[in-house]
């Protein structure tokens, strides 16, 4: 456990070292999530009976969105691992005691976890003290809240095991290409548009696919568009997915490697 | 001509700072150093001239090199080439020069290299009949006529050198910067390379300033040695003038028969087994024929032999004496 | 020009090496431009309008944004890598060759499998042309056609600043994704419906309404202001001051070679 600890530190500190660039990313995310809200709220001036959740609980999902988004994005982080398939430098890792798969998971998640602590302060207090109708609620009640938190854990892994299947591809297809993997897992996770806006029938399907695992989840939870015995009910899901692509990803990781030692990289 | 007067350039950098706690710190602050790159560097280099450019890493050669080519602005001093000053006048200035950077490649990966060399041609305005000849002497000279229709990917890194100097060379400029062209070739393309320069440089006339850590490269090449180190030119001179004040010490390799050998004031010795015995010697207290002398009453000599110091300890000798 | 037209030859020369990725990173990009566009219809089929602009309508608006930014980002590809341009050194190899920098770094990067956004956009404009009510006139014709070329000089105004602040700092350039990508992302709806304040800025400081909101108006009838229709003329205004923010981090660069 120590080995994962000191990996898991040393990411954080990398990360901690580019300064201006977690400046630059709040801003933008700052800037994106206004944009955001004033693109919806357009749509709710013209037809608020339209309107799936209240307009504050799209608020709240905008703001920890944008202040969670290295948490929850399906790109750009780890990408240290598909070079390391695609060039064949994967042979070395195999000559360490640590397990591939779990070295590349925690790794992720240090990434994510240093590229979040940087930039949600700021964002969060930011947005608790806007004009209120762009001002973010804390959720109704510390059981919400803290319903949030375990989808929120729930969520990171998830999509972080999601994207450990997206690396592993590249031993299959030898180059960096998942774009259709990332826009996928974006836009059905509520990246692009909350669940709540899709049509209906096609809304009733995504609910249940493990995209609705990822962001969608600890946000709408956050914001109270989904509260009580649901939000239980959707940390089970959450955790449901997440034990069937760990199960999935650890598997693929075996035959991979067994492929890849076979061949000689 | 080149004339380099006074030039200074200082950069800026900043410090990072190992542990966790400084690392959040330097999110706030950081800390700067100055490094002085160049320090009243002056030299000149008259046309056709060939020099070798030499100093550890960091010295400031390719400061150097970056401001002769117009890429960088010193903070004060001058520099003019053919009565140009390069950051002032760009463009006139690169159309009469020619630059091998040599880990960096200029060359289309994708396509024949003959296609980049037209590119080069349309980029420079290099009329039709220079161009021509311009080809063809470089095809003979560098050997390229089977790697025309190649693409760069598929080069061995020699033969991709070969092309890259070409390439740099089709414009026909007066004066040609390598920087570190031999760098990681094997011994063969070294040699290849070494011809092509000096037979450049006796035929063009071309005037050619080369960067290096290959000391054999200077040893085939130049007579001419500018030794930099912390910004400032230690020495100017030919490499036997370099090599006389490195004279200082001798290395005498002895073969005998018989019992070891008493050494005297003036030896050190270096290796020692059976039969065989590696004296350094210094010659201020001993000379050559003084310890072969005292050497053979002692013992039978089978062979002796006197080294002389390659150009590489010779370098080596001279960092460690200016400390840099 | 001929010099450009040599570069372009060899890009595609180049790509066209490996035909299947080639083909395959083209489809990737159309599906992925489909995000966007399916983000809208979701939106306008629910809510019908926003503020008075129908499906077809904002889809006009979406299709011509994207495919005046994709263009951009085809051509002006080398300023938007221009940090890794600095890093190895093919910048200083412009530099020392007799020509413009802005030229060279213009023609040494083509990346033609940028171009999926452009096809999928241009599909959706061919949907959206007949339906959006548009009555079309040889006005009207060459409105859209300046919507989208002075659009994609906007967008490469933006890349000059984004590789001119590359010449300061290495790192933090990603703020500049909220006008490039964020340009293209909010630029699906007119840029009207984000208030006042939005559209203001949109038009003086960084004109990216001045080609997509305003002549819009113009298509759509809403007024006859031939003003409006000559705006992304205006927008080229913008291309000076990126100009000259380009010459200051180029006097930056060489005074300090980092």
């Amino acid at each position: 456990m120590k080995q994962y600890f000191s990996l898991f530190r040393i990411r954080f500190i990398n990360g901690l070292q580019y300064r201006a660039a977690a400046f630059a990313g709040l801003t933008t995310q700052f800037a994106w999530g206004f944009m955001e809200i004033l693109a919806f709220s357009a749509f709710y001036r013209a037809n608020p009976a339209a309107f799936p959740m209240e307009f504050s609980q799209l608020v709240s999902y905008v703001w920890i969105q944008q202040a969670f988004l290295a948490l929850f994005m399906p790109w750009g982080v780890g990408g240290n691992a598909v070079e390391a398939i695609v060039s064949g430098n994967i042979v070395y890792d195999l000559a360490r005691p640590m397990d591939i798969y779990n070295r590349w998971f925690f790794e992720t998640i240090a990434d994510r976890v240093s590229r979040a602590t940087l930039r949600c302060a700021p964002i969060l207090m930011v947005a608790f003290i806007l004009p209120p109708s762009f001002r973010m609620a804390l959720p109704s009640n510390l059981w919400q809240l803290s319903m949030f938190l375990i989808s929120a854990v729930s969520a990171m892994c998830v999509v972080t095991v999601y994207c450990l299947l997206d690396y592993m591809s590249a031993f299959y297809t030898m180059s960096r290409y998942s774009a259709i993997f990332v826009i996928l897992a974006d836009f059905l996770a509520g990246g692009v548009l909350p669940i709540p806006f899709f049509p209906a029938p096609f809304r009733k399907v995504v609910e249940l696919l493990p995209f609705a695992a990822m962001q969608n989840m600890p946000l709408r939870i956050y914001s109270g568009n989904i509260s009580g015995t649901d939000a239980v009910r959707g940390i089970g899901l959450q955790l449901f997915w997440l034990a069937v692509m760990l199960i999935f990803g650890k598997w693929l990781m075996k035959r991979s490697l067994k492929r890849t030692v076979t061949q000689g990289g | 001509m080149i004339t380099l007067t006074n030039i200074n350039k200082t950069f800026k950098i900043a410090k990072r700072q190992a542990g966790f706690g400084r690392a959040v710190k330097a999110l706030f602050s950081r800390e700067y150093t100055l490094i002085r790159a160049l320090n009243d560097v002056s030299f000149s280099i008259a046309d056709g001239e060939m020099v070798g450019y030499i100093g550890p890493n960091g010295a400031g050669k390719s400061t150097t090199i970056k401001i002769m080519c117009g890429i960088l602005t010193p903070d004060r001093g001058e520099c003019v080439i053919d009565g140009r000053t390069p950051w002032r006048n760009r463009v006139a200035h690169v159309r009469e020069i020619g630059v091998v950077f040599g880990q960096r490649s200029q060359l289309w990966w994708d396509v024949p290299i003959i296609d980049s060399f037209e590119l080069i041609r349309d980029i420079y305005k290099t009329d039709a009949k220079t161009y021509q000849n311009s080809l063809d002497e470089l095809t003979a000279l560098l050997d390229l006529s089977e790697l025309l229709k190649t693409p760069a990917r598929s080069l061995s890194l020699g033969q991709r050198m070969r092309c890259e100097i070409a390439a740099s060379l089709i414009h026909n400029p007066k004066i040609l910067f390598l920087d570190e062209p031999t760098i990681g070739l094997d011994a063969v393309s070294k040699i290849a390379v070494r011809q092509f320069i000096k037979k450049l440089n006796a035929e063009r006339g071309t005037t050619v300033i080369l960067t290096t850590h290959d000391m054999q490269d200077i040893e085939a090449l130049t007579r001419r040695i500018l030794l930099i180190g912390k910004g400032r030119i230690l020495l100017d001179g030919s490499l036997d003038e370099l090599k006389k004040r490195s004279t200082e010490r001798k290395t005498l390799v002895v073969e005998y028969i018989g019992n070891a050998p008493v050494l005297c004031e003036g030896m050190t010795p270096c290796e020692t087994r059976e039969g065989r015995v590696v004296i350094t010697l210094d010659p201020v207290i001993l000379s050559v024929s003084d310890a072969i002398t005292r050497l053979a009453a002692q013992v039978s000599l089978t062979d002796v032999s006197v080294l002389d110091v390659s150009a590489e300890e010779m370098v080596a000798g001279l960092y460690k004496e200016y400390e840099i | 020009m001929k010099l450009y037209f040599k570069y372009f030859a060899l890009h595609l020369k180049s790509q066209m090496q490996y035909k299947i990725t080639f083909a395959l990173n083209i489809l990737g990009r159309i599906v992925m431009s489909f995000a966007t566009v399916t983000g809208v219809l979701f939106m306008l089929t629910r809510f019908h309008e926003v503020d008075g602009f129908t499906v077809s309508q904002v889809l006009l608006c979406t299709s011509v944004v994207s495919m005046a930014f994709s263009v951009a980002e085809v051509f002006a590809r080398g300023f938007d890598i221009f940090p890794q341009l600095l890093g190895n050194g093919e910048f200083d190899r412009a530099l020392v060759r007799p020509r413009g920098i802005i030229f060279q770094i213009l023609a040494s990067h083509i990346e033609f499998i940028r171009l999926g956004i452009f096809m999928q956009a241009a599909a959706v404009l061919c949907y959206a042309i007949p339906k959006s009510g548009v009555n079309w006139t040889p006005n009207k014709i060459v409105t859209l056609v300046l919507m989208i070329t002075c659009g994609a000089a906007v967008f490469f105004g933006l890349y000059i600043v984004y590789a001119s602040f590359a010449f300061f700092t290495t790192e933090g350039l990603e703020f500049m994704n909220i006008l490039t990508h964020g340009g293209r992302e909010f630029g699906r709806y007119p840029f009207a419906i984000y208030g006042g304040g939005v559209l203001k800025f949109l038009t003086y400081i960084v004109p990216l309404a001045l080609f997509q909101y305003y002549p819009l108006l113009y298509l759509l009838g809403r007024t006859q202001n031939s003003f409006y229709m000559l705006a992304p003329i205006l927008a080229l205004v913008f291309l000076i001051p990126c100009y000259a923010f380009f010459r200051a981090g180029l006097r930056r660069y060489k005074s300090t070679g980092s």
